[in-house]
This record gives C-alpha cells, sequence and structure tokens, in this order.
C-alpha cells in the first residue's frame, strides 16, 4: 500500500531551496509547497496569523498538512495554533537546531555562547537580510551594539557550494567574527519530511 | 532673476538650534530623536541648560515625550528596530549631560529597574532596547549585562534596590533560568519586594505566570506600558495600606 494522499508542506521560504530539492530526489508527486516569505522572521509575531492565513486559503484542498517551521521565535504561538489544527512542524527552536540536530546545536552553544549562525539560505541572502534587515546599511554604527557579544561565526550548511562557503566566510570577516564552518546537510529537516512524506509499506 | 540659492538659507539645509525658541527647540528636538541624531540631541540639550531650563524640565518635555512619540510608532509597526536603536542612541546623548545633574537636584524618577540576561545567555538587544526605552520613559535603569547567574541578579538587587526587576532570555535552554532566580527570590523571603517583568522571543504569556514573573511583555513598548501600569497599581496598594 502506498501512501498518495496529498500533503501540502506550508513552508518558511528560507526553506523553499531544500524541500523543492527532497520533493525533487523522492519523487514526492503528491507533495506541494506554498511557502510564506522568509522575513518574517524579523516579525516572529506575525508567523501564526500568516500560517492560519495559509492553512485557511488552501489547507483544506490537501488530505494533510505538514508546517516546515520550528518554534522560530514565535514563543509557543504557533505550536499553540497547530495543536488546535492537529497539525505537525519540524521539531526545535529554530532551524539552526533541525539542521544541525538538538544535541550537536547544544554543544556548539555551549562551546560559545556567542556564536552567530548561518545556514544556506543566510549565506546566500547574507547582505538582504542581515545587513539591511538589521538596518546595517543605513546605520553602520550599530554594528558593534548589535555583535559585542559575539566572538564567532558558525556556518551550518545544507550543500557543498563553495560560493556559499566564500560568502559565509566573508559574513564573518565584515562583522569581525571568528569563522567555523559545520556541515550539516538537511538534519532533522530531511527526517521529518522523509516520515510525513514518503510512501509507506 | 535667476535660480542661484538665497545666501541667507544656511546650506544643507541645517538648522541653527539656538535661533530657535523654547517651544520651536523641544519640537525640534521631538523630530531628531525620531530620526536618531545624537549630536542634536545633546546641542539641544546643552541650550535648553543654558536657558536655565531645569534639568528635569528638559527630560520630561523634550526626552521623554520625544521617546514617547518613537515608542508609539515602534509598537505600530511604523518604526522597526535599527531605528529605535538610533533614537535611543541620540536620547542616551543627552542622559548624559542631564544624569549628574537630576542626581545633583535629586529629581525623582518614575521608578527603578535592575535588568539583564539571564546565565548561559548573551543575546541582549532587546533587553538594551527596554533598557533604553524605559529610561527615555523616565526611569532609572540599571543593565547589569549578560550571563547573570542569581548571585549576581540578588547582588543588583541589594545595591540598588529597585523597583522591577527585568530578566531576559533569545534560548528555550536559557530561559529556564528565571525560575532559578525567582525560585530564590521567594526562598528568601524577597520575591515581594520586586515588581518581575521578563522578555525574550521564545517566552509567552502562559511561560511568565508559570515560573512566577509578574509580566511577560513581548517588545519594549509593551514593557514600558507595563512597567508604569505595574509601578501605579504597587504604590496605590500601598497608600491604601
Amino acid at each position: 500500500m502506498s501512501n498518495d494522499a496529498s500533503l501540502l508542506i506550508i513552508a518558511c521560504g528560507a526553506l523553499a531551496h531544500e524541500i523543492t530539492a527532497l520533493i525533487e530526489v523522492n519523487r514526492w508527486q503528491h507533495v506541494s509547497i506554498q511557502c510564506l516569505p522568509a522575513e518574517l522572521h524579523n516579525r516572529p509575531e506575525e508567523i501564526p496569523g500568516a500560517v492560519k492565513a495559509k492553512l485557511n486559503e488552501t489547507g483544506k484542498q490537501f488530505d494533510q498538512v505538514f508546517i516546515a517551521y520550528a518554534d522560530c521565535g514565535t514563543g509557543g504561538m504557533l505550536d499553540k495554533l497547530l495543536e488546535a489544527e492537529g497539525i505537525e512542524r519540524l521539531p526545535g527552536a529554530h532551524c539552526y537546531e533541525f539542521f544541525a540536530g538538538t544535541d550537536r546545536f547544544a554543544q556548539l552553544h555551549e562551546r560559545e555562547p556567542g556564536t552567530f549562525y548561518l545556514t544556506d539560505f543566510l549565506a546566500r541572502n547574507f547582505d538582504r537580510l542581515v545587513i539591511q534587515g538589521l538596518g546595517l546599511d543605513r546605520y553602520p554604527e550599530l554594528q558593534e551594539q548589535y555583535f559585542e557579544n559575539y566572538h564567532r561565526l558558525v556556518y551550518l550548511s545544507q550543500g557543498d557550494s563553495a560560493d556559499l562557503l566564500e560568502r559565509a566566510r566573508g559574513a564573518a570577516a565584515q562583522l569581525g567574527l571568528e569563522f567555523e564552518h559545520v556541515m550539516t546537510g538537511y538534519g532533522q529537516l530531511e527526517e521529518s519530511l522523509i516520515r510525513v512524506a514518503s510512501p509507506t509499506a | 532673476m535667476n535660480d542661484a540659492p538665497d545666501s541667507k538659507v544656511p546650506e544643507d539645509d541645517e538648522i541653527d538650534l539656538r535661533a530657535l525658541s523654547n517651544d520651536e527647540l523641544v519640537e525640534q528636538m521631538h523630530d531628531d530623536l525620531y530620526d536618531g541624531l545624537r549630536e542634536e540631541i545633546v546641542e539641544g540639550t546643552h541650550i535648553l541648560l543654558e536657558r536655565n531650563w531645569a534639568p528635569d524640565k528638559v527630560l520630561n518635555d523634550a526626552l521623554v515625550e520625544g521617546m514617547r512619540v518613537v515608542g508609539i510608532d515602534f509598537r505600530d509597526g511604523i518604526l522597526f528596530v535599527p531605528e529605535v536603536l538610533m533614537a535611543a542612541n541620540a536620547m542616551k546623548g543627552g542622559m548624559q549631560l542631564l544624569r549628574p545633574l537630576l542626581a545633583e537636584t535629586g529629581a525623582a524618577t518614575i521608578g527603578k529597574m535592575v535588568a539583564g540576561t539571564v546565565k548561559g545567555d548573551i543575546h541582549d538587544i532587546g533587553k538594551n532596547l527596554v533598557c533604553m526605552m524605559m529610561e527615555g520613559a523616565g526611569f532609572e535603569v540599571i543593565n547589569i549585562g549578560i550571563n547573570n547567574s542569581v548571585e549576581e541578579y540578588l547582588a543588583a538587587l541589594e545595591e540598588h534596590q529597585p523597583d522591577i526587576l527585568g530578566m531576559s532570555a533569545l534560548l528555550t535552554t536559557t530561559m529556564t533560568y528565571m525560575k532559578v532566580v525567582i525560585d530564590t527570590l521567594i526562598e528568601k523571603g524577597l520575591r515581594d519586594d520586586y515588581i518581575v517583568m521578563v522578555g525574550g522571543a521564545p517566552l509567552n504569556e502562559e511561560f511568565g505566570e508559570a515560573i512566577g514573573a509578574d509580566a511577560y511583555c513581548r517588545d519594549a513598548a509593551v514593557a514600558v506600558e507595563t512597567a508604569k501600569q505595574l509601578i501605579a497599581e504597587r504604590r496605590g496598594r500601598r497608600l491604601s495600606a
């Protein structure tokens, strides 16, 4: 028996590339993805409302829905919504955790609490989401205020791109931080999607 | 006639603050705070003091009122964190001049807060924003920084005797330390001496209630309003006791 019930993944735009790749490589023809803007991370209190609106708009057209967000700074408000709807989300507090894995992320944090993290998406969009998002293009004098407690930038890479590695290294230099690269692959994102989307025996 | 600029108009439209009346200057300082112009705020503060304004009048009429508007627009999503940080930095420029004068004159603040990020956590942008907005609203604020142990919180409370203890965390793994601090206050019989306010991205109202805080504050603007309200309630209770 195969699980060919239709599945909608409502995802953070920062995960679009990775989820699309997983759908293609696994040939999940019953799976659709709809993304919300990654910029919502700068206003996380708006994430539950945006997910709810997307659910109301398209959720009923599918047999099953999965939310490709972690808590993402919603302070449990996303969980409250999803509990009421009976819908599952990705594990953990944020994408750094589900990419690295809970234990490895905890170790990284314990070794250096003053760590700023980048993923492939953030390395690719560093200028738009970090520099412009924090207003450093307009107010470069705020850089010290934002980053004075940080000592290290860890690039948690999903793929194997020399270009992104170079960009991440450049971001660390721009912020005056030590650089470390940790290859995570898709981590718990892949595990979670395989569990909810793969055909069952 | 030609299009040559009028020689009386200063180049780049710079405003001569000294040429403004008191009311005009205060209004200009509100605009300059909104635009995060620290040098202009420092100069405006100097001018008002030279005109024999009392330090607390400069604080309240020029800085607090200007930051009130910043706070409203932050709450309403018109201004964002970078702009509010710039406004708060501008206000700090004025406060550096006023603080020693306010201490000399013994002007009363509307309340005092000790605030710090909890042990294991180095994130402090939100907490610093709260501190600056609270100061901008007329509170005296002692910012004890990041990575604070329960002993460090207790030492700061004993030293500064504030009305409010503010605690902040950005991580789910560190936010639970707030309960350690509150439980220690209870054990030592100190809990009722302070209003405890908590904040940070992974927190919510239920968490604040569960750990025994007096309030969870979603952002800096909410923190200021909540602090004013809780201080007023506390003073009201003391008066009626």
